[in-house]
Parts: structure tokens; C-alpha cells; sequence
């Protein structure tokens, strides 16, 4: 019995003290190391911040350049998919050009009407162009859910403004380097985003589930999204501008689902604008 | 001249799994089979077992440390997490050499279940008690899953790719 717990302690000390000839530091040494690092992460250590901004711009780009054969790979997985599926698509859409050639006329009357009124309350509702950048890693990690962006400081990049593709929002930018930034996407599950359900004019918030689709939280109970109602964000908190549309109500994946009006999955140019209102 | 073939094969395979690991951490190996399903394992988490428990000098502990910290800086996680997983992953794999006289895969492949296991906790444990990330457990158990399925695989792959005289 002692001979038994005595070996296990030699096995467990030879694997964390013992060093082989080419092995520069031992095991034990290394973990507790690591430790140290984590801890000061976890205190926002100046040096930390630093040390992360360094590795950040090489390894972005490094990590950029070794993904794009799987990139490409997936791209075109991707474009063979949507290549089989375009003939039902093309009907799809014939129907959808007919109904939105319907609609447009009562949305440029609406449109019109709400410049009106805008003017009338004083509302400047002008913004920023924003930025475009492209995207230079689509990382899809078991823990977060964020794209890397070839747009840095020095393009005048900040945290907290949005990203935005084809007007559709679709993260938010969280780290800043010189030159590339961290987006988080709104399909992470760390993602809460204030928004407002059209039509009705719900208030609520929209949740990443770590999926390609979100979901509606903290709703009212008796309230009943149908599918296809829109989601837009609220502006609540002052994180995002109002207005911006993010998806429709789509009951069939899970009850308050929200299918995202663009691919996470397929990004290469986003556009990233400011929240603040632009200075006439 | 086959002797210099030999030491050419010899100098490729001996940085193989070094330019493997560092490949696989600056990009993180899923397959997305259909909408609904995402195929996902964590090739560093084999690379960094097979090779600690079959040849240690093969790649450093220093150099899997640096690979931990490149890890965090792509994916976005606080410096030093993946680094400690890592290390942690070589403990388990030293001290199965240590105990091991006559080496089995399916001995190993348990002992690396563990591994992943204990390595995968210790992750979800940190990012979320000490970090508040929200997690998505059923990715990470099926990139378990998956980790653990491709070790026969990498391990069968990986016994080819020693070098003559290793």
C-alpha cells in the first residue's frame, strides 16, 4: 500500500520537476507561471494589455493568412450549396420582388413622412458613413463568437462602435489594436442587445445563443411574436443607435427565435460606424 | 545521397508536430457538416498529449506555452488560460510515461479522456466563474466528443511520422 502511494507521488514529481535534456523549463514551473498570467488578466494589468497588443497585431495577421485555405474552402462548400438551391430561390424571390414592388410605394410615402416629422421634433438624424473593413478572421471558438477586422485605431476605430453589413447589424467592437480590431457578434451567447419588435413596437432583449440565430429574452409573457415580425434595436443604454435592423421573429428554430438578416458565417466587408450622431 | 534523403525526411518530421501544433492554434479546426451541426475538435489537445507521452523532446513544454498564449490571442480569451490547459494536458501525458511500461493506445486513449476532460473543465471553470463568459456546453462536449473519437485517428497518423531511428 505504501509502495503504491509511493510511486504515485515519484510519478507525479518526475512529471512536474523533471526535465529531459533538450526541455528548457519544467512543467511545474511553466503552470504556475500561467497562473501568474491569468491573475493579472483577470486584474486588467497594465503590462498584460500590452503584452496582448503586441502579440495581437502579428498574430492577427499570421493567424489570417493560415485560415485562408480553410476560408476558401468553406466559401466554396458554400457557394456549391446555395448553386443547388438557386432555382427555388429564383421563384422565391420573383414573389418577393412582386410583394416588395407593392410595399415600396407605401415605404417612400412613409419615408417622406417621417423626414417631415423629423424636422418638425428637430431630430437630426444623420451618421457617420462609418469605416469599411474586411474581414480577416472568421473565428468560430467553442467560448466566443468574434471576427477580426483589418481596421485599427489608426483608422479612427474605437470600442463600442457597431459593425454593420449591408446596414444589418451585426456586432460590436470590443478590442482595438492599431491596426485590426475584435468584434463580438451579436450571435454570442455574451451578446444582449436592447431592441424593439415591429410591428407593436415591443420592447425587449435580444440574446446570441452561440448559434447562427438569437433569441428574444425578458419579453412579457402574454405578448406573441409572430414569425417574420422585425427586430430592430431600441437604442436603449445608448450602446447602439436606434433603428438598426437585426433580424425577423422566426418561431420555427425555438419559441422567440430570431434568424439574422446576414450570414455570421459568411463576412468579408463589414461596415463600422459610430453610435454618436454626426456634428453638423 | 539516400543518406541526405534520410536526413532531410528526418528534419521535416522532427518539426512537423511543432508546425502542426502552431498551425492548428492560429486556426482552430471545424468542420461544418450542415446548418445544424458543427463538427468541431481541438487538434492542439492531441498534438500536444501524443507527443508529450511518446517523445517530449519532440516539442517543448516552452514552446507549447507560447503556443497556449497565441491561442488565447486569436481567440479572443484573457492571456494565459490556454497556456495552463496546456500544461495541464502534459501532466497528464508524463505522468501516464512515467507509469506506463508497455504502452497500449486504448490505455492512453482513456488516460487522455481524462485529460480533455479535467482540461475542458478547468477552461469552462475560469472563463466563466472567473472571466463571467457565458458558455455553450453542448459545443463543448461534442468537441470532446469529437477530440477524443480523432485521437486513434491522429495517434495512428502521428506513429508513421517519427523519424527513421526514433
Amino acid at each position: 500500500m505504501a509502495s503504491g502511494r509511493d510511486d504515485f507521488i515519484i510519478a507525479v514529481r518526475s512529471a512536474f520537476l523533471k526535465k529531459s535534456n533538450k526541455q528548457q523549463f519544467s512543467l511545474l514551473a511553466l503552470i504556475i507561471f500561467s497562473v501568474f498570467l491569468i491573475f493579472l488578466s483577470n486584474l486588467n494589468f497594465i503590462g498584460i494589455k500590452y503584452l496582448k497588443t503586441g502579440i495581437n497585431e502579428a498574430t492577427y495577421r499570421l493567424s489570417a493568412l493560415i485560415s485562408y485555405p480553410e476560408k476558401k474552402l468553406n466559401d466554396t462548400i458554400v457557394f456549391f450549396k446555395e448553386y443547388f438551391i438557386v432555382y427555388e430561390e429564383n421563384q422565391n424571390l420573383k414573389n418577393q420582388i412582386d410583394k416588395l414592388n407593392n410595399e415600396r410605394l407605401n415605404y417612400i410615402f412613409l419615408e417622406n413622412e417621417n423626414k417631415r416629422l423629423k424636422e418638425i421634433v428637430g431630430e437630426n438624424s444623420s451618421f457617420i458613413d462609418g469605416v469599411v473593413s474586411r474581414v480577416l478572421i472568421d473565428k468560430d471558438g467553442k467560448f466566443l463568437k468574434s471576427i477580426i477586422l483589418n481596421k485599427g485605431s489608426k483608422d479612427g476605430i474605437k470600442i463600442g462602435m457597431v459593425v454593420l453589413e449591408k446596414n444589418y447589424l451585426v456586432g460590436q467592437v470590443i478590442e482595438v489594436n492599431f491596426t485590426t480590431s475584435r468584434a463580438i457578434l451579436i450571435s454570442d451567447l455574451n451578446s444582449n442587445i436592447p431592441v424593439v419588435i415591429e410591428p407593436g413596437s415591443f420592447q425587449s432583449i435580444l440574446s446570441g445563443t452561440g448559434k447562427d440565430y438569437g433569441k428574444i429574452k425578458y419579453s412579457k409573457n402574454e405578448i406573441k411574436f409572430k414569425d417574420n415580425d422585425i427586430v430592430y434595436t431600441s437604442g436603449s443604454g445608448g450602446n447602439f443607435r436606434a433603428g438598426l435592423p437585426i433580424g425577423k421573429i422566426d418561431n420555427q428554430i425555438e419559441k422567440f427565435g430570431v434568424q439574422f438578416f446576414s450570414d455570421l458565417s459568411q463576412l468579408s466587408y463589414v461596415k463600422i460606424q459610430s453610435i454618436a450622431p454626426a456634428e453638423e | 545521397m539516400v543518406q541526405k534523403k534520410i536526413n532531410l525526411k528526418n528534419k521535416f518530421l522532427k518539426y512537423f508536430p511543432l508546425i502542426l501544433l502552431y498551425f492548428s492554434v492560429l486556426n482552430e479546426f471545424d468542420i461544418d457538416v450542415s446548418n445544424d451541426w458543427l463538427i468541431s475538435f481541438n487538434l492542439p489537445f492531441i498534438i500536444i498529449f501524443y507527443w508529450s507521452l511518446k517523445d517530449p523532446d519532440q516539442i517543448g513544454n516552452g514552446l507549447i506555452f507560447i503556443s497556449g498564449i497565441l491561442n488565447d490571442v486569436t481567440l479572443g480569451y484573457p492571456i494565459g488560460i490556454s497556456s495552463f490547459i496546456y500544461l495541464t494536458i502534459i501532466a497528464f501525458a508524463a505522468y501516464l510515461r512515467n507509469i506506463t511500461l508497455r504502452p497500449n493506445i486504448y490505455k492512453d486513449s482513456v488516460v487522455f479522456l481524462v485529460a480533455i476532460l479535467f482540461a475542458n473543465s478547468v477552461n469552462a471553470l475560469i472563463l466563466g466563474f472567473i472571466f463571467s463568459i457565458e458558455i455553450n456546453f453542448f459545443e463543448i462536449i461534442t468537441n470532446i466528443t469529437f477530440t477524443y473519437v480523432l485521437y486513434f485517428l491522429f495517434a495512428k497518423i502521428f506513429n508513421y511520422l517519427k523519424p527513421v531511428g526514433a
